[in-house]
């Protein structure tokens, strides 16, 4: 390699580095709300809302999402008028500081409701930023990166989202084995929030070596930049026709398959199918662990055989797959009917009473843990509420199964299932960045591609857990007819795209 | 494949106010099916937040309909220079 390419490659490197890990925090910030959001429930919402503060927690969490295409447009905006290297630096701030604030507020109890309502501030504060981050990141890679590799190299910052859920639940789960369950829900939770200042500090050293994106900078020198990014991009009709193109042909579909594999899977899994905390959540890991290459295995693979049909056919097969999968996840969980055949060993009941705040009634729990032949185990409780009204009779004891822990061959089997997902995730998402920059000029670029993106992964994407869980409620339905929200939106993305993309790759974004 | 473009334009056109007509509905069973108080303000807080949302959106698709029926995606740019 001549010393010329070696140092163009060592900087394409650090372009991407320094890009990857700035998403990658911002990732983690943004997981380790999901994660304790139960805990943020009990700790910063009023206690006698019940289960009404894991709503809140939830609802905000959502907001989260919602004001994401808003932070694309502030930030896009700023991203074309002051350049890509300060804006992705200042979201990177806003994200770290909103982060480690909520690991400061008092509980509710020590601040009533400003406790809460300071947390919807910096959930939207983190959520403004996150929507300005990725389409700096994305456009600044891109911007630096030869022609035939846009798609390999961008597609780096894809895994960030991936390994950002990896240190998240790594960063968790030391903490809580550290200091224990009893003491990460007092206090404890509060580390995985305060830990990410360090990361931004490091993050934010590692960005402000880095130049500004050469193709903005000759576009400022040449006096190019435009004046109102903003109304380029959605008043001109040439490029508000692409914003629309891009957001209903490809973010969309994008969006829902995205989080349908990452995010579904796994609250389908421990809700519906009742399976064990811990076991769900594994399942998830190694399917992403072994998944997370291919999101570079199809960006690179985009950059020759275009970027439209590895993304259209990654949607294609969630439409033709997702229901065979989550029918499959409802088969192989259902130990009501392998009972009768496969009841290998019941343990000794037992038996937990717990007094009713403020009542003379008591709850008891009777709870036995099952083995079957094929070497699954689950614990099944029998709850019933006793009155202090001691002649009324004793209700029949409710069911219900929890806990549920895999056999080998169906545990890799869930695996593999979960994997092919999150597969589906990576031709989606892989080529999506080098996709959006080719598809929008130099001058409003940052603007115009974030906008459909977050959209299309906020909006269709982040909400696919609450409307899949919304249309499971609906009357007739049944555990997997939440999956017709993702399925159905993921088809009208794979029509549009299919008619009306082109699978052209721009060979210049300096224009 | 230019009159496909057009044809399915009318049918996106249709689509954006049909959808929020559907979530209209379902926001009106689904409030109304809730208790009473707390309940209900919760569901009707949440559908209003949808609709709010999906209204924008919907009148994106209208958009996205009337230009493939009026031709604007028969030719896309070969490059974003020439948008």
């Amino acid at each position: 390699m001549l010393p010329t390419e070696n140092k163009a490659a060592q900087s394409i490197t650090q372009v991407i580095s320094a890009s990857s890990l700035g998403t990658l925090i911002e990732w983690y910030d943004f997981y380790i709300f999901g994660s304790l959001a139960v805990i943020i429930g009990q700790q910063l919402f009023p206690s006698d809302a019940g289960a009404s503060a894991l709503i809140n927690t939830l609802a905000i969490f959502a907001a989260g999402f919602i004001v994401r295409p808003f932070g694309a447009l502030v930030f896009g905006r700023l991203g074309d008028l002051i350049g890509r290297k300060y804006t992705f630096l200042l979201t990177l701030v806003l994200m770290g500081g909103s982060t480690f604030l909520i690991g400061l507020i008092p509980s509710y109890s020590s601040i009533g409701y400003a406790a809460p309502i300071l947390v919807l501030i910096l959930r939207l504060v983190q959520g403004l930023a996150l929507g300005g981050e990725y389409g700096g990141a994305a456009t600044y890679v891109a911007e630096h990166a030869p022609a035939g590799k846009r798609g390999y190299y961008t597609s780096w910052i894809q895994t960030t989202a991936t390994l950002g859920l990896f240190l998240s639940l790594g960063v968790i789960v030391l903490t809580k084995n550290l200091l224990g369950a009893g003491t990460f829900a007092d206090w404890g939770w509060r580390i995985p929030f305060l830990v990410s200042i360090l990361l931004v500090g490091v993050s934010i050293y590692i960005r402000m070596k880095m130049h500004e994106s050469p193709v903005f900078t000759k576009l400022k020198a040449e006096g190019k930049v435009s004046a109102n990014p903003l109304k380029e991009s959605f008043q001109k009709r040439a490029n508000f026709k692409m914003v629309l193109l891009a957001l209903f042909g490809a973010t969309m579909g994008q969006g829902v398959v995205w989080y349908t594999g990452q995010f579904y899977a796994q609250s389908f899994l421990e809700n519906t199918c009742k399976l064990d905390f811990n076991e769900s959540r594994y399942i998830l890991l190694w399917a992403i662990l072994f998944a997370t290459p291919f999101f570079v295995i199809f960006g690179s693979w985009s950059d020759k055989v275009g970027r439209k049909w590895i993304m259209l056919t990654g949607m294609a097969l969630g439409v033709l797959f997702y229901r065979p999968i989550y029918q499959y996840f409802l088969d192989a969980t259902n130990v009501r009917e392998m009972e009768a055949t496969q009841l290998l060993s019941t343990s000794e009941p037992v038996v937990e009473r717990v007094l009713i705040k403020d009542t003379k009634d008591s709850l008891i729990t009777t709870t036995v843990t099952k083995t079957l032949r094929n070497g699954m185990t689950y614990k099944e409780s029998g709850i019933v509420t006793i009155t202090d009204d001691v002649l009324a009779p004793v209700p029949a004891p409710q069911t219900q199964i929890r806990d549920i822990t895999l056999s080998g061959s169906t545990y890799l089997m869930v695996i593999a299932l979960v994997f092919f997902q999150v597969l589906l995730v990576t031709m989606v998402y892989g080529p999506i960045a080098a996709f959006l920059v080719e598809l929008f000029p130099t001058q409003i670029r940052y603007t115009s591609m974030s906008l459909p993106y977050h959209i299309g992964n906020g909006v269709f994407g982040g909400l696919v857990p609450f409307i899949a869980t919304l249309v499971s409620s609906f009357s007739g339905s049944t555990p997997l007819s939440g999956l017709w929200y993702p399925i159905g939106i993921a088809a009208l993305s794979l029509v549009i795209g299919a008619v009306y993309i082109d699978n052209r790759i721009d060979r210049t974004v300096t224009d | 494949m230019k009159g496909l473009k057009k044809l399915l334009g009318l049918l996106w056109m249709i689509l954006g106010p049909v959808i929020i007509l559907f979530l209209f509905i379902q926001a009106n069973d689904k409030i109304s099916a809730a208790a009473a108080g707390f309940a209900r303000t919760n569901t009707a807080l949440q559908w209003s937040i949808i609709i709010l949302i999906f209204i924008p959106i919907c009148a994106g698709l209208v958009i996205f309909g009337f230009y493939a029926w009026k031709g604007e995606y028969d030719d896309l740019p070969d490059s974003s220079g020439d948008l």
